[in-house]
């Protein structure tokens, strides 16, 4: 007899739909030549400083924390790619949804340092956006800004704006609710919303293995008929050109779309985490050697006569007195008070002494 | 005859409510209403009927299932500029949402220091007493009053369902707007014509009375004023208090009314423990302890889960509990 079974599609083939995309390998050799010419010297160079001033931001929270000046601090470091390539691909009127760990892709779209620094000290004063700019505070509950950012560009969309929202997240996030919930919401309403993961292989002690079985983050996109690409996240130009094309094609009515950045975080999840716990950090430490999103880009520079260490010393020294100022900005923020604690619960406190 | 009372038309509960809609919905081009099956189907007990042919699905969205989704997008829209008005089905189906409510809509505002509001309004059918299947019967109403930056609204009447939603509506924060699904089609009445919002945060009086204050909200004051007539018999004098807001509380109307009967008796149906009646026990002792005469009491539902239908109106506080309570403080 004739082994009968029904027609199945077998799962698994999420690498084979979605490779990884890059164009700009470690060396800092193009892989398409084709797109070298998409990125002008100013560009390259606009990117890498702000690559540089997040990676010295990012060292400079952890000495505040170490030094008691600032509290639990969660770093990137190893993910200034991913955050400045894709908040670079936004416009001014446009959304962003940050996470506690993406204060690079804050600070790269506007976000003041010193607001960022307050924020890490536990003062309010940490979640007001910059004038004109639409940055939510750092969402702490994972996963649940990600509706928020469906509705922002519902709203954009329903007053007939050409805005539309960035929502960042990581791989963690996509086994909540929300994430699905949101991406469902999105897909149904047809709204301009861009979903970019970092897929920086740990939801704290949680490898990627862990939690979930499929090999790729962005294959979720075709569970909800979105477009999806998996790009090198510690690739600057292969994230800022699919986050630009995501962006673009969502202005102009096109629709949501899911990114997976495939990036590391070379660091602890945050200062009160010791990742020796799960992980042998010396794989982080050859990653790092091999893959460190900065050194492609100074390697592009080199070649275009951009680059030297003299040119280096010169940006830093200008981001560090940007550092500075930020640090002193907060030290003398005036001390909290308790009338603090009851501004802006509501618009009108119903508590508020006659 | 005045014009006034012309025009006043008589309504249910959930009429009410749907005429408080359709108010908003011509007055405001930002307001939007979304939920599960509010559209096509006007709402599972009809309290959008007529909305979608009228304002279209841009403003009146079936969304799809998922309450943390399509809460936390409303978060966004409001966020952004919409003043969306969203249905939780069944208050027993907001819990998926609760994150949502407790860890975003009410506090954004501060978190922004202002930058970001959600004027929103949450509108959930809620409580016991219509043979609902499971879970469709909670009365929760407390998890939202504890949690600080949000206000929680509980009409009983059609008159206080209208007005107060349209306050809810222009309240610049997020409003969970509770409706006693027993009252939506048994409470009818007068409504006032128009837009005429209730104020949050004060309490109405239902009768005036001289010997004890018996206080009470949503489907708890029908309740309370059968027990006030059956008192009034045996000669005792209720004042009857609906508070209508939760959160704001209108202390003064508590104190001002326990001052005067030096006795109080709270009616829920909410569970007992820490409820909000243990809240209005701690004002009294706050606010009118000297003038008491007899500890106050309460009459809660069981601090059991809200049970299957069968067992309803073992669960529910009755007329005859409430009196037993308010012979209780008269002997006290
Ligand atoms: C709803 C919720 N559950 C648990 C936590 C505690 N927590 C903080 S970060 C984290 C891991 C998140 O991992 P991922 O989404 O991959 O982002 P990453 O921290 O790697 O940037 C957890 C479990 C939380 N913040 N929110």
């Amino acid at each position: 007899m004739l082994e009968l079974s029904p027609p199945f599609t077998e799962g698994g083939s999420g690498e084979a739909l979605f490779p990884l995309w890059r164009l700009v390998d470690e060396e800092g050799r193009w892989t398409d030549e084709r797109w070298a010419d998409r990125f002008s010297p100013e560009w390259i160079e606009t990117a890498y400083r702000h690559m540089l001033r997040a990676r010295r931001f990012d060292r400079k929270c952890l000495s505040l924390q170490r030094q008691g000046r600032i509290g639990t601090y969660a770093p990137y470091e190893g993910q200034e790619a991913a955050q400045v390539g894709s908040a670079l691909a936004l416009g001014p009127g446009d959304w962003l949804f940050p996470t506690y760990r993406d204060h690079a892709a804050a600070m790269t779209f506007g976000q003041p340092l010193g607001r960022i620094l307050l924020y890490w000290k536990g003062r309010y004063e940490g979640g007001i956006p910059n004038e004109g700019r639409k940055i939510f505070p750092p969402s702490v509950p994972i996963a649940t800004q990600l509706p928020h950012a469906v509705g922002a560009a519902f709203a954009e969309r329903f007053l007939n704006t050409p805005h539309v929202a960035l929502v960042y997240f990581g791989d963690g996030a996509t086994s909540e609710g929300d994430f699905h919930e949101a991406l469902n919401l999105a897909s149904v309403w047809n709204v301009p919303v861009v979903f970019f993961n970092q897929n920086n292989g740990y939801a704290i002690s949680t490898p990627l293995d862990k939690q979930m079985k499929s090999k790729t983050i962005a294959q979720r996109a075709l569970g909800y008929d979105l477009p999806g690409i998996r790009v090198d996240g510690n690739d600057v130009f292969a994230v800022y050109a699919a986050t630009k094309a995501a962006v673009e094609r969502a202005r102009s009515g096109g629709g949501p779309a899911l990114i997976e950045a495939v990036t590391w975080r070379y660091g602890a999840h945050t200062t009160a985490d010791d990742p020796r716990r799960y992980r042998d950090q010396s794989e982080s430490d050859r990653l790092r050697e091999k893959s460190d999103p900065l050194l492609r880009v100074e390697r592009i520079l080199e070649r275009l006569g951009r680059f030297d260490a003299e040119a280096k010393t010169r940006w830093l020294t200008a981001i560090d007195a940007e550092i500075e100022a930020a640090v002193r900005e907060m030290e003398s923020a005036s001390p909290v008070s308790e009338a603090d604690l009851f501004r802006h619960v509501f618009a009108e406190s119903p508590d508020a002494p006659a | 005859m005045t014009s006034i009372q012309a025009a006043q038309k008589t309504m249910t509960l959930v009429g009410a409510v749907n005429e408080a809609l359709h108010l908003i919905l011509e007055r405001d081009e930002r307001a939007i209403v979304l939920g599960e099956d509010v559209g096509v189907n006007g709402g599972v007990f009809r309290a959008t009927e007529g909305l979608f042919e009228r304002f279209g699905g841009q403003r009146v969205i079936d969304t799809p299932l998922g309450e943390s989704g399509f809460v936390g997008a409303a978060i966004g829209m409001a966020a952004a500029g919409l003043k969306p008005i969203v249905e939780i089905q069944f208050l027993g189906f907001i819990y998926p949402a609760f994150e949502q409510i407790v860890s975003h809509a009410a506090r954004l505002r501060v978190r922004s220091q202002g930058r970001f509001s959600v004027p929103i309004v949450i509108r959930a059918p809620y409580g016991a007493g219509v043979r609902a299947p499971e879970i469709h019967s909670d009365s929760t109403e407390a998890f939202f009053v504890h949690m600080p930056g949000l206000k929680v609204a509980v009409p009983s009447t059609p008159a206080d369902a209208k007005g107060l939603l349209l306050a809810a509506y222009e309240d610049p924060d997020p409003v969970i707007f509770l409706e006693p699904m027993r009252l939506y089609r048994s409470a009818r009445g007068e409504v006032p014509p128009g837009w005429a919002p209730v104020p949050l945060g004060r309490a109405r009086l239902v009768r005036e009375g001289e010997d004890v204050t018996v206080i009470a909200w949503g489907a708890m004051v029908p309740v309370a004023e059968q027990a006030s007539r059956m008192a009034a018999e045996a000669g005792i004098d209720v004042e009857l208090l609906d508070l209508r807001t939760l959160y704001p509380l209108d202390r003064q109307a508590i104190a001002r009314s326990v001052e005067k009967t030096g006795r109080a008796v709270i009616v829920q149906e909410a569970h007992d423990t820490l409820g909000v009646a243990s809240h209005i026990v701690a004002i009294i002792q706050d606010e009118a302890f000297y003038a008491q005469k007899a500890p106050p009491r309460r009459v809660s539902g069981f601090d059991v889960p809200v049970p299957l239908m069968a067992y309803e109106d073992l669960y529910l506080p009755t007329p005859e509990k409430v009196l037993a309570a308010v012979r209780e403080v008269m002997a006290g």
